[in-house]
């Protein structure tokens, strides 16, 4: 989920490097050195993890994760998409450099938000974590997708058609997420529980 | 899977100029194009991304294999927007109504989104990452950032592998994916997996650093200074801008 380069208007790019930098800055606050090399290392296997394709049908979407991002990184998830987007376009000449700070926000805010809202209940029953995990999956592409949208529609009233398009496209990706996460979270939980938040509330 | 840094080790005038240099007249170059809404302006930098692309000796197979990923969001683009942009109509085509504004729209992103890729790939894909993370921290961006993206940067190749093992080891048990929620169970457990082997590889790799008196400070083997053939190009290019900016507003009002 990108904008890409030449789209946005001046005040949309604006508050976007705004909003960027601020939130990697909380981010970067929070990281001491000692988390550093290990933040990193998993902000490695997002990116080798969003290159997966998985089938729908005839077509195939590759993962997102911004959803498992957010629950294992709370608010390093900011520095550490904007790091994984910059990649991007280093590598792949995917999204852009002026448009980084609208596509940071678009992918990190819905992270933030699956944090709060929905690591508390990752260490209720095997069956509420599943549940939250799925929302969780499923509601950060559904945030990230709106974000994107109102980023467009900001820029240009005309692109409204385009927006709700693109809300459709997504439909079928936010519900893949959403079951990925479920699974994947669960699979943490049961097999290295260590690697998820909160882990004294286990006990 | 990942293009590797072809673009870093040539020899040209841009490979000469000072990395920090060419990161602040990236930025700078993409922004300006990015903000600017006046055709003829966006067309004269074209021209002059490709100059650059010219002196930084890429070939055309390379900026054809760069651009790929930014053809298909175009051509998606010009499906689009002209059936859906409001204005004057200019032709009907199934009684769809083709609108001269949306034309106009889809030529204006065409226009300024290859210029900014093109000059991005002229002054920051000539650089290694490497290189790059170094000028970031002479341009004052946070250190620990710097650390990140390169520590990511490092990481990748390596996570990388270790999902083509656990995709190939997937593969000899006779896994195909479908769609169906086995496929998807499979691949929620090998992005997990990927993420424990990377929290533990973390673990080890942290423990390795510590060991060897690691105190947060990276040092690099990359070293670069101000050279006067960097500034000149520096004031060069931005005069070059300034004027013709200017020249467009003042002069070619037509």
């Amino acid at each position: 989920m990108h904008i890409s380069e030449g789209v946005l208007s001046g005040q949309i790019m604006a508050a976007g490097g705004v909003l960027a930098i601020a939130g990697t800055a909380i981010g970067l606050k929070n990281i001491d050195y000692d988390k550093i090399v290990n933040i990193a290392i998993l902000s490695s296997a997002f990116f080798v993890a969003s290159l997966i394709h998985v089938n729908i049908g005839p077509s195939s979407v590759h993962l997102i994760l911004n959803g498992i991002v957010g629950i294992l990184l709370g608010w390093a998830a900011f520095p550490a998409i904007l790091v994984a987007l910059l990649l991007q376009v280093v590598f792949f000449q995917y999204g852009g450099l002026t448009p980084l700070g609208v596509n940071t926000v678009i992918m990190a805010v819905p992270a933030i938000f699956v944090y709060y809202v929905f690591s508390p209940f990752i260490w209720k029953s095997y069956k509420i974590t599943f549940t939250a995990s799925f929302f969780a999956g499923a509601f950060s592409v559904f945030f990230s997708a709106i974000l994107l949208g109102s980023a467009l529609y900001l820029t240009e009233k005309n692109f409204l058609e385009v927006t709700i398009l693109i809300l459709g496209a997504h439909l079928p990706v936010i519900i893949i997420e959403g079951i990925i996460t479920g699974f994947c979270v669960t699979f943490f939980k049961k097999v290295y529980p260590e690697i998820l938040p909160n882990l004294q509330k286990l006990e | 899977m990942i293009e590797n840094e072809e673009l870093a080790f040539k020899d040209s005038l841009i490979h000469k100029i000072n990395p920090c240099i060419r990161i602040l007249l990236a930025v700078l170059l993409s922004f300006w194009v990015a903000l600017s809404t006046d055709f003829k302006f966006i067309s004269g930098c074209f021209v002059l991304a490709f100059v650059f692309v010219f002196l930084a000796s890429i070939t055309p197979n390379d900026i054809f294999k760069r651009l790929k990923p930014l053809f298909v969001f175009l051509l998606m683009i010009w499906i689009l927007l002209p059936l859906t942009f409001e204005g004057d109509m200019v032709f009907t085509v199934f009684s769809f109504d083709i609108s001269r504004q949306g034309i106009e729209y889809c030529a204006m992103i065409t226009i300024k989104s290859i210029t900014i890729i093109l000059f991005f790939m002229s002054f920051v894909a000539t650089m290694t990452i490497g290189v790059m993370g170094h000028a970031m921290q002479k341009l004052n961006v946070p250190q620990k950032f710097v650390f990140l993206l390169l520590m990511t940067y490092r990481y990748i190749f390596v996570i990388g592998e270790e999902y083509q093992k656990l995709f190939r080891a997937a593969k000899i048990r006779g896994f195909v994916s479908k769609t169906n929620i086995h496929s998807y169970k499979t691949y929620a457990y090998l992005a997990g997996m990927l993420f424990v082997r990377a929290s533990m590889r973390a673990k080890r790799v942290h423990q390795a650093m510590i060991c060897r008196g690691f105190n947060g400070q990276f040092h690099t083997i990359d070293k670069f200074s101000l050279d006067k053939l960097s500034i000149i190009f520096f004031i060069i290019v931005l005069l070059f801008m300034t004027i013709y900016q200017w020249l467009i507003v003042k002069v070619l009002i037509f």
